[in-house]
């Protein structure tokens, strides 16, 4: 059910304010979520004053600078810190998307750093992603066949058929997408969500599996697959600039195709 | 370290939400108004049936101020629903998908809803059916 409000527990708090250092040519603000589980305390807002003239030009650069700089308990995920990873995924300025490829030019006023949201929090900007994974494994993301493969060579495909998965493929989890969705922070137990039902369909519509049948009997649900209500909010956030929402439209008209056929 | 006491992280709250989830919203909205609407229709059923007083007083009511704000906020609900719930249509062939597409879409239901509205009233009072 929907809860439109945050538990006790989850309430956010005013925190610390970091002023700027000395002689700094160009301040900026940056307002970073942090929650500590040892502490026992809510989660609070921390500002952070920083010099953009000694930062790198993007979102992650700021956060890293703050980590190395201000203050070292600061966390998050980063790896590739060029959109290819998917860890630095957070909310920032309202929407979901990677720190590394968003541009601190691109914010006006103070930037607002959260984590990804209705999620579990392990700590300052980490959410807890081991059900958005236990879902991912759930859709069995590989090939399904039952013909062996051919004894010299791989399973080809033809070029019209590889290209049935661009703007699948690219998808790297990052869990944007699905974290956006009001259906997913409503009925994120039971929904896929829209970065898993973008990777089911990547796999329906692959030439080389042979398992399509079972894989849209499994996503034929009341609350899998049709929680999506077409928001489009998964749309609008996808940092790589990929369609779930689309993706999910297609999956059903493969079962409507199915039923009439 | 206990993982039980995890919070909740924002959502509502700090989402910006886009275009397309607020008309979203407002298509759940319309769609709860219109069912509440459909008990005034049937209200007014009642009273045509109930002889030319029970019609009148009906009437009187809906004539009023207060009616009139619920008739025309039911006619923009219809209307929204309407014109939102084709675009749905449209999306379930699987149309319109693109963001610049789903923007133009965001505003043709808005501008179509808001025209249909007013014309109808328009034409209501032109009409002296309205009076």
């Amino acid at each position: 059910m929907a809860e439109f409000t945050l538990p006790k527990n989850s309430v956010v708090q005013e925190g610390k304010v970091y002023s700027a250092p000395e002689g700094a040519t160009n301040p900026q603000e940056v307002h970073v979520y942090r929650w500590d589980p040892d502490s026992g305390e809510n989660p609070r807002v921390d500002v952070y004053n920083i010099d953009l003239d000694s930062c790198g030009p993007m979102v992650l650069d700021a956060i890293i600078k703050i980590k190395d700089e201000v203050d070292p308990t600061l966390t998050f995920r980063r790896s590739c810190r060029e959109g290819i990873c998917g860890s630095c995924s957070m909310n920032i300025n309202g929407s979901n998307t990677l720190a590394c490829t968003k541009d601190i030019g691109d914010i006006d006023g103070p930037i607002k750093i959260y984590p990804l949201p209705h999620m579990p929090v392990v700590k300052d900007l980490v959410p807890d992603l081991t059900h958005f994974y236990a879902q991912y494994a759930s859709i069995k993301p590989w090939i399904q066949s039952t013909t062996p493969p051919p004894p010299d060579k791989e399973r080809l495909q033809s070029k019209q058929d590889r290209a049935q998965l661009d703007g699948l493929y690219e998808c790297i989890l990052c869990a944007c997408c699905s974290t956006s969705c009001p259906s997913y922070w409503w009925n994120g137990d039971r929904y896929l969500g829209p970065a898993i039902l973008l990777q089911a369909y990547r796999w329906l519509v692959d030439s080389r599996d042979e398992n399509a049948g079972e894989r849209l009997d499994e996503l034929e649900d009341p609350f899998k697959l049709y929680r999506c209500h077409t928001i489009m909010n998964c749309t609008e956030t996808c940092p790589k600039g990929l369609n779930p929402a689309k993706a999910i439209a297609e999956i059903k008209k493969l079962l409507i195709e199915r039923k009439i056929a | 370290m206990s993982s039980n006491n995890r919070p909740l992280s924002p959502h509502l709250d700090v989402y910006r939400l886009p275009l397309s989830a607020l008309i979203s919203i407002v298509h759940r909205g319309t769609g709860a108004f219109l069912t509440t609407g459909t008990i005034v229709l049937v209200w007014w059923l009642v009273a045509l049936a109930g002889g030319e007083a029970s019609f009148m007083g009906a009437q009187d009511f809906m004539s009023g101020f207060i009616g009139r704000l619920v008739l025309f906020g039911w006619s923009f609900a219809l209307f929204f629903h309407l014109a939102n719930g084709i675009r749905h249509l449209v999306w379930d062939a699987g149309y319109g998908f693109e963001k610049d597409e789903v923007e133009k879409s965001s505003f043709i239901v808005i501008g179509t809803s808001a025209f249909l509205t007013i014309m109808i009233w328009v034409v209501a009072f032109s009409s002296g059916a309205g009076v």
